[in-house]
């Protein structure tokens, strides 16, 4: 594998359910480049306590980012400039022609976006569609393989089992590290995820969750 | 942020009154809502930069506070106002959190236009 492609429209979808996913590429020296189309500037949560506010969000967010990216070994990262909540009404072809350019400079093996439809969040589909179209103007032979999230309620009803589920326990540690960089978005979840782990009931079924990442193959 | 002060907020809302001002109003009960059962949808407006001149603003209530701007041809209104600062920039921050501190709702004012 020559080159890893990531494209999320929020500063931390790149680390939850992917972070170990991601280390395990760069540790094998692996290029991963992220394509990051907003700074959250919506975000809703503002740390815990809060100390973010609406307007100091986006650049704590971005800091974050930045710090999560050093962590987990990203070097080159990209910011589209995109809004928050506004992915899906912007022009998809532009938006395609975008990833395009960056799919034809880098030639990536694996893409890695939300599943399209499955992303929950209408910013996750709104890129993956985006991105799907850029892969599928590249000729057959040529297009990476694309490994989508699917973070839907259904989405194994509807989309069968994950079709790569990876174990990233050993570097557990390290994707632990960038899901605490992203402070403002994860000071909340991480109290709930230790208050978990020290619940013998709760604790095996989190483990697997943070080990455990799973992607379905957008076949094109 | 900190805890609202009434008398404060109603100072700058009087200082204001009748001159145009940018206005970023913003309500949210998150974007993942639904997948984790909190709501059975989504729910989230809010309008950025937009323009408007009040006759009259108003903080009302004992907490959380409600604001209401009375302008010549409608109304602004906000409702679950916890927090508040005059930000670096010199503008009017008002938010209500929950009680896990998330953003619940964004009330803020400004004499220039927020950045995009």
């Amino acid at each position: 594998m020559e080159h890893v492609l990531a494209v999320f429209p929020h500063p931390d979808d790149e680390t939850f359910g992917k972070a170990g996913t991601i280390a395990l590429y760069t540790k094998a020296g692996i290029p991963v480049t992220l394509i990051c189309g907003t700074l959250g500037q919506l975000g809703r949560n503002m740390g815990k306590p809060f100390f973010a506010t609406r307007e100091t969000l986006p650049t704590i967010r971005e800091k974050e980012l930045r710090d999560a990216c050093a962590i987990l070994g990203i070097k080159d990262l990209r910011l589209l400039g995109l809004r928050d909540k506004t992915v899906e009404f912007e022009d998809p072809e532009a938006l395609a022609d975008r990833i395009e350019t960056v799919l034809r400079e880098l030639s990536p093996s694996v893409v890695m976006t939300y599943y399209p439809e499955h992303g929950v969040h209408p910013d996750h589909d709104g890129l993956s569609r985006a991105t799907v179209h850029a892969v599928k103007r590249l000729p057959q032979a040529q297009r990476p393989v694309i490994y989508g999230s699917a973070v839907t309620k259904n989405a194994v009803e509807a989309l069968g089992s994950p079709d790569i589920v990876n174990d990233v326990s050993e570097v557990l540690e390290i994707k632990l590290a960038a899901m605490r960089a992203h402070r403002s978005q994860s000071e909340a979840m991480m109290e709930k995820i230790e208050r978990d782990l020290q619940d013998p009931k709760k604790k095996e079924k989190v483990e697997q969750t943070l080990k455990m990442e799973r992607f379905w193959i957008y076949r094109t | 942020m900190e805890a609202i002060q009434r008398e404060a907020i109603q100072t700058v809302l009087d200082k204001w009154q009748g001159q145009p001002l940018y206005l970023h109003l913003e309500t949210t009960n998150g974007a993942y809502a639904a997948l984790r059962s909190e709501s059975p949808m989504a729910v989230c407006a809010y309008i950025r930069n937009g323009k408007i001149r009040y006759e009259r603003g108003t903080i009302a209530g004992t907490g959380p506070y409600r604001i209401g701007l009375k302008m010549e041809d409608g109304w602004v209104y906000a409702e679950g106002l916890t927090d508040w600062e005059m930000d670096s920039q010199g503008r009017l921050l008002v938010a209500g959190h929950d009680s896990e501190g998330r953003l619940a709702i964004a009330f803020e004012l400004s004499e220039t236009p927020f950045p995009m």
